[in-house]
């Protein structure tokens, strides 16, 4: 379905246009900066807004919507070709509020607000790319170029340990998507093509053909390139025990950088499972599912005991991330294992929420660690205590957003989970049983969080010393809790467009 | 009549929003504003209940309507609202006892009482001095800090106890039952700047959550296996029991069994069964509002509600006179246990709300042991009665804590307006600090009286003897002699302990000051307590069995007739059965008997007097005091292994040595290999020609170290070996391609 307004390039480009203009502002117009580039970051997500508006979940005609393609590369047979459905719809609404939100949490900041906000808008460039590529070459150009920046917010506005941190992100993801560059590319040679369409319709049959590839059976190549892709995607998610790079890499990057890192980019590495390796390859999904839920059942109860294991109140929240995408994994898995089935599709409807969901209030939690850490200059949970009386407005705002993530029915992680574990239950039993042993610990870390900082004794060192939410921080943090609420009451308006998609996705 | 379902719980809602949003600040108009909305869902609840006990055959027609709520694959998840006799029940007196507490509140908070100079939030109030004469003042209670707070907490709760009530399915009472669960720990943690109470509320957080998790594994059973989880699609329809009867391939049970044993789980968390008792005692932590709401009449009671509703589960393919099923049974051991267990504590406990707390959790161990032996109508009346008398003693406890605090401050007298008030530091809700209140608080007194009556089961004129009666008259007809014989010794202890309770609070001398200046409370604090009085005594008429002496012969035994319809099919024909009389003159021994004995144990106590029971039962007193030293016992099996796991094995272990280790291990290999092959190959052989890249690479790596601070340059070398290495691979791949 063609689109008469190019919604897609504009929402993905708009933010490369204003970064480049913000080049050419004077570096000490910072107010200049600041609201040039929140105003310019309001923009796509006006369109995603308008678009959502124009999508038709009941579209029988094609997949993929608002579809644009364009000549780029025909040498090796790549085009720019965009498109969404309600899976990359979502995501790409998700992203395009976060990056405004973000922008508007470092309005705080003061050291070269330039640098840091043209590096944002060239991410929000790189991952929407991610979200809307249908062509394999344009996904993986996108999906280096959301690294770079991440890398120099880490490396240059990051905390401590920030050198190690940012190293650490960058070798491991680059490290890991070797494999996906080749495996595309052993795709892109097979089929003559790098069009994600195309792929769908031959590759995934390609097992009728006795031609051998590269001098190996078609099912050992296929198993290799499923493989690299599968690693690629697993540092990203991180699944267990691929994690270690995420609590380093968020506790160093500033605030807006962590909400997004968790918002979005640990997104990146699920939507690829659900774009890529789930449709291409079906028969090695099912073959190694049972392994995945077993990673995901890990990630579960050990991102909950990491969590619950820290001090630090920005590591606690970046484990807490691992515990939570456990859930979209162990969704993911029960998909690729009962594909067919009403099990599957309501493991990755729960799945796709799942990863909404956490965007919104891991964002939250994000941000308000940074904004206490912007007070207190120590994020030390030893440090803190009793500290609701000083701070009412930012303890009431700080029990929901851990309530949310806590999976509180009536606010949206309950109803995320709720489909995921309905879904992979029949199909996992033990793995999915055993993992409640996690969301068990899940509330014990969201406790302990609020209690070290929120509850108990006051510590008076911090008298006259915090001041209470600004209205600016309040204005990052309210639309965040809006759909938080909204999902949780009613949850029908996005679960229908993500529940219509998977429906196609089998 | 259907619609109006929909609205029961939702002002309550609107309530909190509007008082978190826009009321806070102004105390008068957030406690307006939440009464009316508690008031309001008393209105709606009140006609939709009317219209329920009108309504001919409410069990096969009952009241309520359904939506779509969540897209699932190719259909919807939908939910609904559904009154039906035992929800009618359970909204009477849900509306009933919310209402009476919210009122309740405004007194017990100190409305309309100076601020004190040394409160802060997140603290008990600690009272406030008034100027009388010049460098005089005389102290009094002062307003909570966060007045408007908790009217919020309140109203948000009363909407998910109604949101639990209304529902037509699992799901939705789950989500009350969550919300509650929340609402229970910010309310138990209300004075979050206390130790305890923050404790306290964590405690119950995470006790419940753990039964909870099993409770959530039952749902997502029972809606796996019937593809349903309202009342009538999963626990009523023949077809969905069908597969249900089952076997489970689990320890020999049936799906039914398997998932009411998960379910049930659920329930001795949020009804502090034994073993997950432990919280209910800490809970006490609250403002005591709180502690008759949530912990007396409402949240706890959620717990044997849903036990009832699962009953077709726990019942499923038993006859009436056959062997219990194995869940039933797991029912029964527990109850019985948990009846006992609690009550032989709430003997030697001196707090007066803890007293309570203990008893409330032996009480609903009587309903669950009467679901266990399948008395179903026995324990939806005991669930009835005892929410309205323990309410009552709840509030009457608040009341007479409230009176104390008075005393203390009054006793003081009248103080030099400069430094800190002197005096006598007594706690206040120590009943060995108490007696003689009876004339000091006569409405405290007699509600009080008639509540602790109706809990020990005084005969004939009090709701909990009928109840009660009931329940052992389940046991006793169901031969199950064991489980009736330890129901009649917690039966004896109740009455025991509320006797006890009562003389030392009430009778007798005033043992301190501060009972001494006691004073009745004010009427907000004691209409309600009037109130829930009548229903203490009058609740339990609505079930006098037919077949009792005398009484019968007038009783058409309304209850049984209404809720007796809820009973599954299978069961029919078990209603009120002409029994032995042995059940009934049980009941009345050991109900005068305990009565008995508590008075004249504990009429003549003197300050400072040790409890009488003390040196007759020695080391079981201090051991049963300590609550059998279970707390500490949880503490070394899981408390402190969790936290060994957490904070040692899975992040210092497993994370940083294990995972980490393997990381780094491999950068040094890489690393070590990098500079073998620069010695051998770089440098020794392709020496001169390759110095333009050998000087390149140190240039990199120098420029690399410095912006390093640990081993990742490795990291980085890593990568660039890598890229090597796959570049290779790859050509080699396309040429033979």
């Amino acid at each position: 379905m063609q689109s008469a307004t190019p919604f897609l390039s504009l929402i993905l480009f708009i933010p490369t246009v204003a970064a480049l203009l913000l080049l050419f502002v004077p570096s000490n117009e910072r107010g200049v900066i600041k609201w040039g580039a929140f105003i310019a970051s309001l923009l796509p997500l006006a369109l995603t807004i308008l678009m959502w508006m124009q999508f038709s979940p009941n579209a029988v005609t094609g997949r993929f919507q608002f579809e644009e393609i364009a000549y780029w590369y025909p040498a090796i047979g790549a085009s720019y070709h965009l498109g969404i459905d309600g899976i990359s719809l979502t995501m790409i609404f998700l992203t395009t509020l976060l990056v405004p939100l973000g922008i508007l949490a470092s309005f705080s900041l003061t050291e070269r607000v330039k640098g840091f906000m043209i590096l944002f808008l060239l991410l929000e460039t790189g991952m929407l790319g991610v979200f809307m590529a249908l062509d394999l070459m344009l996904f993986f150009v996108f999906w280096e170029a959301g690294l770079v920046p991440m890398y120099f917010l880490i490396s240059q506005w990051g905390g401590k340990n920030r050198n190690y941190a940012s190293l650490k992100f960058i070798l491991y993801t680059m490290g890991g998507s070797l494999g996906l560059l080749l495996a595309i590319q052993m795709i892109g040679v097979t089929t003559k093509s790098y069009d994600y369409l195309q792929w769908l319709g031959n590759w995934r049959t390609l097992d009728a053909v006795a031609r051998p590839l590269f001098g190996l059976p078609v099912s050992t190549v296929k198993s290799i390139a499923f493989w690299a892709f599968v690693v690629a995607f697993a540092v990203k998610v991180p699944i267990w025990p691929f994690h270690t790079w995420l609590p380093d890499a968020h506790t160093e990057a500033p605030t807006a950088g962590s909400m997004i890192l968790a918002g979005v980019m640990l997104k990146l590495g699920a939507y690829g499972f659900l774009r890529l390796v789930l449709p291409l390859f079906p028969v090695q999904s099912k073959e190694y599912a049972p392994a995945l839920a077993v990673l995901a059942t890990l990630a579960i109860i050990l991102g909950a005991l990491g969590a619950f294991g820290q001090d630090d109140f920005k590591r606690l929240v970046a484990y807490s991330s691992i515990n939570h995408m456990g859930f979209v994994v162990l969704g993911i898995a029960a998909a690729a294992a009962a594909a067919g089935t009403d099990n599957a599709l309501l493991a990755m409807n729960g799945a796709v929420l799942q990863m909404f969901n956490h965007g919104l209030y891991a964002a939250g939690m994000f941000f308000l660690v940074g904004v206490i850490y912007d007070r207190a200059h120590t994020r030390d949970l030893n440090a803190f205590g009793g500290l609701w009386r000083l701070l009412p407005i930012y303890g009431t705002v700080l029990m929901f957003m851990s309530m949310a993530s806590l999976g509180l029915p009536g606010l949206n992680g309950f109803v995320s989970e709720f489909l995921v574990v309905r879904g992979a239950w029949p199909v996992f039993i033990a793995a999915t049983t055993i993992s409640m042993i996690g969301v068990f610990f899940t509330g014990a870390y969201t406790l302990k969080a609020l209690w070290k900082v929120l509850q108990g004794p006051l510590n008076v060192h911090w008298v006259g010393h915090l001041t209470e939410m600004t209205t600016r921080e309040l204005v990052v943090v309210a639309p965040l809790m809006a759909l938080i609420l909204v999902i949780g009451i009613w949850p029908a308006w996005i679960l229908d467009v993500i529940n219509k998609t998977v429906m196609t996705l089998f | 009549m259907d619609i109006l379902v929909w609205f029961i719980p939702l002002p309550p809602l609107l309530a909190f929003f509007a008082i978190v949003l826009y009321s806070n600040p102004r105390k008068a108009l957030s406690h307006s504003i939440a009464i009316g909305g508690a008031l309001l869902s008393w209105l709606m609840g009140m006609i939709v209940f009317i219209a329920a006990i009108t309504r001919p055959d409410l069990r096969a027609h009952p009241i309520g309507s359904v939506i779509n709520w969540l897209p699932v694959a190719n259909g919807w998840f939908q939910i609904g609202v559904r009154i039906d006799p035992l929800s009618a029940v359970v909204l009477f007196f849900v509306v009933w006892t919310v209402l009476g507490i919210f009122l309740y509140s405004v007194g017990y908070q100190n409305f309309g009482q100076p601020a004190g100079e040394h409160d802060h939030p997140g603290l008990p109030p600690e009272g406030a001095a008034i100027r009388v004469r010049k460098g005089l003042t005389h102290h009094v209670m002062s307003i909570e800090p966060l007045y408007s707070r908790f009217f919020a907490l309140i109203s948000l709760f009363a909407f998910a106890m109604l949101l639990l009530v209304v529902s037509d399915n699992l799901l939705t009472l789950y989500i009350g039952w969550e919300i509650m669960g929340f609402c229970s720990y910010a309310l138990i943690g209300f004075w979050y700047g206390k130790k305890s109470a923050r404790d306290a509320a964590i405690k119950a957080f995470l006790t419940t959550r753990v039964g909870d998790m099993f409770l959530f594994i039952g749902l997502i059973a029972l809606y796996v296996q019937t593809g349903s989880l309202s009342y009538a699609g999963s626990l009523e329809s023949s077809a969905a029991l069908a597969k249900l009867a089952a076997p489970a391939g689990f320890l020999g049970l049936t799906w039914a069994g398997l998932i009411g044993i998960l379910i049930f789980i659920g329930v001795v968390g949020k009804s502090a069964q034994f073993p997950l008792h432990v919280w209910l005692p800490d809970a006490m932590e609250g403002p005591t509002p709180v502690s008759a709401m949530i912990h007396a009449a409402t949240m706890v009671s959620a717990g044997v509600y849903l036990a009832i509703r699962i009953f077709p589960l726990v019942t499923l393919g038993w006859q009436q006179g056959a062997p219990i099923t194995a869940a039933m049974t797991v029912m029964a051991a527990i109850g019985t246990f948990t009846a006992l267990f609690a009550a032989s504590i709430a003997v030697t406990q001196n707090d007066i709300k803890r007293v309570l707390a203990y008893s409330t959790i032996s009480q609903l161990g009587f309903m669950i042991a009467a679901l266990g032996v399948g008395a179903y109508v026995a324990a939806v009346f005991h669930l009835m009665t005892h929410a309205f008398f323990k309410g009552l003693l709840f509030l009457g406890s608040g009341s007479v804590i409230h009176g104390m605090e008075h005393g203390a401050m009054h006793a003081q007298g009248d103080q030099p307006a400069e430094g800190h008030p002197t005096g006598e530091h007594v706690d206040p809700q120590d009943m060995f600090n108490m007696g003689g209140l009876k004339d000091r608080m006569p409405i405290t007194f007699w509600t009080f009286l008639a509540g602790g009556m109706a809990l020990s089961g005084l005969p004939l004129v009090t709701a909990g003897f009928w109840s009660k009666d009931e329940i052992l008259a389940g046991a006793f007809n169901g031969n199950h002699l064991l489980i009736f014989i330890v129901l009649a010794i917690s039966a004896l202890l109740t009455a025991f302990y509320t006797m006890r309770q009562i003389t030392l609070t009430f009778l007798g001398q005033p043992r301190t000051e501060a009972a001494r200046h006691a004073q009745e409370n004010t009427r907000t604090m004691t209409i309600p307590l009037i109130v829930l009085a009548v229903f203490a005594v009058a609740a339990g008429w609505v079930g006098i069995p037919r077949s009792f002496p005398g009484l019968g012969a007038i009783s058409s035994n309304p209850l049984e007739s209404f809720v007796g319809t809820m009973i599954p099919a299978w069961l029919e024909g078990h209603a009120d059965v002409a029994g032995s009389s042995i059940p009934l003159l049980t009941s009345l021994l050991v109900s005068l008997l305990g009565l008995y004995v508590g008075y004249m144990v504990y009429r003549k106590v003197d300050a400072g007097a040790e409890d009488p029971l003390r040196r007759p039962l020695g080391a079981w007193y201090a051991w049963a005091q300590n609550r059998y030293g279970i707390d500490a016992l949880y503490h070394t099996l899981f408390v402190r292994p969790a936290v060994w796991l957490s904070e040692v094995f899975t992040y210092q272990i497993l994370d940083k040595k294990i995972i980490d280790g393997i990381l780094e291990g491999i950068a040094r290999g890489t690393l070590g290999l990098g500079s073998l092959m620069r010695r051998f190959i770089d440098v020794a052989l392709v020496n001169r020609a390759g110095d333009l890249t050998g000087s390149g690479v140190r240039g990199l790596g120098g420029e690399m170290r410095k912006a390093q601070t640990g081993k990742v340059q490795q990291y980085m070398l890593l990568a660039v070996l890598l890229t090597v290495l796959v570049g290779a691979v790859l050509f080699f791949i396309l040429v033979r391609a």
